[in-house]
């Protein structure tokens, strides 16, 4: 039924100023939360340590596991302590650094990289392909745990060496997918467009092919985001992640897994934060694609005549 | 007009999308009997297909919903009869077929299998089936129907494919077959033929064929009866012969008019010098030869057409003058120069002066650019018109050439309908000034009144600017309206080249001939003269 009468959408707007993605992201409501939300851990990971530092690593051993929601120790124990007494709260607000360090920098440097394989793969001919793809397979076959056991032994344990391993498991992920989009972008008539108009490699990859591309990545990526977490965590859990006195919610989760029968804060609260944060992130960049779509933006601005 | 077998009565559907109520059909009714043939004729979004699919209980509800009506066969309200009761009347009494068979047969299974599901589905016996199913694709003229029910889909052409839509959709006698587009997708030749065979098969089995569509010829073919249908609404009912000679609606009129292939035919103008000329271009692939020494020359301001049906090469040439695809062998001269062995640092100037203009205006402007992006992506390239404000005032100008408005520039290619698109991407190929635009069927995806706007759209920038063009084409009404000169292929090979004029009035070669025979003509007189001539010849 190709035939099915539509109505010409409402004219979008002129520019996508900040001004207007601003109004668009107030549309929707979820997506505007997540924001916040995620400016607040923003903000926390650039100043919570500076400011509760010393108050996260100050042990208090009578307070040991003290239960969450009693003021009777101060504001800073009103999610709980930990197994040597420190305030969970604070404990949560400096973790946010170093969690978000190494998961963004993981997952920047893996989507940055495994997509900047996956588009040169796919566009150029098949023995760069080749190369590359078989490259990713062996990343792949390679149990991803083994490979950090190696290299973390090997360069000892940091959060830069962290980010190297995780961000080096997660590319063929990013690559296998972009390579895929990339394939069938490419034959499309758009690109033969630009072809015949002269544009170069650089401009059919960059200004008509990533951009075709580019909502997968961001999808696949806050995925990713959460698993990077998570396997941060196990990674400290075998000792050769974060090490003590670094903190991250994955290790607190990790340290609190002992106690989770008698004190279950110690390891709910720090994981509530990484199901937050992926939520807010997966949330966000739903709106993120489509708003940044042209053809669906209407759906986001279509809203706010039927609003007010 | 005998008893109706099916009355479609005061319909009115409306759809309720994100964006507002749109009124699909209004008011519409339609009857169709024994043995007749009734096409509703109507061009994209007019609703021509609503009142078949809520006869098939196919539209969506929601989004769409039926305001009021009633659709009555063998007396009863098809609007009211339960889903189940529906379902049993569907394919068994009522049948359709589709535009486009590839996508509505299912690839993972045997065609066989398929064509007898449509029986069993209906509680026949296997046996029986399978009987009746070769009887019929024999009857449809598949070769070798044993063999056929074994095959899958993909292994069949696309006139075959909608053979096999009919003998499946006629498998249990249907008393009406509805028809969506059956012969859009196809080849002229092809399409001749499958309108005769299904006119055969009504003739045999007196079933009711309700045929929509938007091209005039195939309803100056076979309709007893055609609705005209715009916006929703009926304009127009009657006979093919009163609606084409004495039509009422402004609409119909302006239908009819925009109809190719009336015009006056254009006039070379051989003293202008060569701009192209391509010498015994070969191309194959694997041991499929697409190009066979195929030559051509082509002077300024000259509009020149490629004619053939899919699979002629016709496409071919034009990309592999575009170099989009290296050849096996041959030579194309541009203005002088060697294209095919061009150095790559001379290429990006030629691709300054020759243009293209694609076939969908959907798939060939990226979706996520602006209009004004999009057309000075060009100047972007070849470092042309730095100023900003300069270039806002040509993007203004080449919009209000190709008759859109300045302020759609910063609109996106979705905003437009399929006629504006195309505008944009001649826009787009305006922009760098060329001096040769090849069109690969920039005109076949369109409706027949904007198709008509859009050549007249190409031919006044023919004549002001002395722009040539390459037209790649399958519709020989549009290539007599534009061209000057036409080639014709098949096969990768031109067999036979001359003036449009001389081309039409006299064709030596007997393809040409078959095809012009094929090629359908609005006016449903001349239609019956052609056809009597093929019976009786």
């Amino acid at each position: 039924m190709s035939q099915l009468p539509s109505a010409t959408p409402p004219q979008s707007s002129e520019r996508s100023s900040p001004a207007i993605l601003l109004s668009m992201l107030w549309r929707d409501k979820l997506a505007f939360v997540s924001a916040i939300i995620l400016l607040i851990i923003f903000v926390c990971a650039l100043v919570g340590p500076a400011l509760l530092g010393d108050l996260a690593t100050d042990q208090n051993l009578r307070g040991r596991n003290s239960p969450p929601f009693d003021l009777s120790r101060g504001w800073a124990f009103i999610l709980g302590g930990d197994a040597l007494g420190r305030p969970m709260l604070a404990r949560l607000i400096v973790a946010a650094r170093s969690t978000m360090m190494v998961a963004a920098g993981a997952v920047i440097a893996s989507l940055v990289v495994g997509a900047a394989f996956g588009l040169v793969a796919g566009y150029l001919g098949k023995n760069v392909s080749q190369l590359i793809m078989r490259l990713a397979d062996v990343i792949m076959s390679f149990p991803s745990l083994l490979i950090a056991v190696v290299v973390l032994y090997v360069l000892g344990p940091s959060i830069p060496n962290m980010i190297l391993v995780l961000a080096i498991t997660r590319i063929p992920i990013y690559l296998r997918t972009t390579r895929a989009e990339v394939l069938e972008v490419r034959e499309r008539m758009f690109v033969q467009a630009a072809i015949v108009m002269g544009a170069s490699h650089w401009r059919i990859i960059v200004r008509h092919i990533l951009p075709q591309v580019a909502p997968t990545l961001i999808t696949i990526a806050t995925l990713d985001f959460a698993f990077v977490m998570l396997a941060e965590s196990s990674l400290s859990f075998l000792g050769i992640g974060i090490q003590p006195p670094d903190i991250t919610w994955g290790l607190m989760v990790s340290q609190g897994r002992p106690y989770l029968g008698n004190a279950w804060w110690l390891a709910f609260w720090p994981g509530l934060c990484i199901v937050v944060t992926t939520l807010a992130l997966n949330l966000l960049s739903n709106w993120m694609r489509v708003a940044l779509d042209p053809a669906q933006r209407w759906r986001l601005e279509a809203r706010s005549t039927t609003d007010e | 007009m005998s008893e109706a077998l099916l009355e479609v009565r005061n319909l009115s559907v409306d759809f309720h999308t994100a964006r507002g109520t749109v009124h699909a059909v209004k008011n519409v009714s339609w009857s169709i009997g024994r043995g007749e043939t009734l096409a509703i004729l109507g061009e994209s979004g007019s609703g021509k297909s609503v009142s078949a699919s809520a006869v098939m209980n196919l539209l969506d509800m929601p989004p769409a919903h039926i305001i009021a009506g009633e659709i009555l066969f063998g007396g009863q309200d098809l609007l009211k009869v339960s889903y189940e009761e529906h379902r049993a009347l569907n394919g068994k009494r009522i049948a359709m077929i589709f535009q486009d068979p590839l996508s509505h047969f299912n690839p993972v299974y045997t065609v066989g299998w398929q064509i007898v599901e449509t029986m069993t589905a209906h509680g026949r016996p296997a046996e029986q089936a399978r009987a009746r199913a070769l009887e019929l694709i024999a009857r449809v003229g598949i070769p070798d129907p044993e063999v056929a029910l074994n095959k899958y889909p993909h292994q069949f052409s696309g006139g075959q494919r909608q053979r096999l839509m009919i003998a499946m959709a006629l498998m249990l006698k249907p008393d009406i077959l509805i028809a969506d587009e059956p012969t859009t997708a196809l080849d002229v030749t092809i399409q001749a033929e499958v309108l005769a065979l299904l006119k055969e098969l009504q003739k045999e089995t007196g079933m009711g064929l309700v045929l929509i569509t938007h091209d005039l010829g195939v309803v100056a073919e076979i309709a007893d009866r055609v609705v005209v249908m715009s916006k929703g609404q009926i304009v127009e009912q009657g006979t093919p012969r009163d609606v084409y000679h004495s039509a009422q609606h402004p609409y119909t009129r302006q239908l009819i008019g925009a109809a190719p292939g009336k015009g006056q035919i254009n006039l070379l103008n051989h003293a202008s010098p060569v701009l192209l000329e391509v010498k015994k271009l070969c191309k194959s692939y694997g041991a499929f030869a697409a190009l066979k020494d195929v030559s051509l020359t082509l002077h300024r301001g000259q509009s020149l057409a490629v004619v053939g049906e899919s699979g002629s090469g016709k496409s071919t040439l034009a990309r592999a003058i575009l170099r989009l695809e290296p050849v096996d062998s041959g030579e194309a001269v541009w203005k002088g120069r060697d294209l095919i062995g061009m150095k790559p640092s001379d290429v990006l100037g030629m691709r300054r002066e020759i243009q293209m203009v694609f076939q969908d205006p959907t798939q060939s402007l990226n979706p996520r650019m602006s209009v004004s992006q999009i057309i000075s992506e060009g100047w972007d390239i070849h470092r042309l018109m730095p100023d900003r404000t300069i270039r806002r005032e040509r993007v203004a100008e080449l919009l209000d050439q190709v008759g859109l408005a300045p302020e759609h520039a910063q609109r996106y290619p979705h905003q437009f309908s399929g006629g504006q698109r195309q505008r944009i991407a001649i826009a787009r190929a305006l922009a760098l000034e060329p001096e040769l635009i090849i069109c690969d069927e920039a005109v076949s995806a369109l409706d027949v009144s904007i198709q008509a706007q859009v050549i007249a759209l190409l031919d006044g920038l023919r004549q002001r600017m002395g722009i040539s063009f390459l037209f790649i084409a399958h519709d020989l009404g549009v290539v007599r309206d534009f061209a000057d000169t036409v080639l014709v292929m098949k096969s990768g090979k031109i067999v036979e080249s001359g003036p449009t004029g001389d081309i039409f009035a006299a064709p030596q070669h007997p393809y040409t001939q078959k095809l012009l025979a094929a090629n359908l003509d609005p006016d449903p007189d001349v239609q019956a003269q052609r056809r009597n001539r093929a019976s009786d010849g």
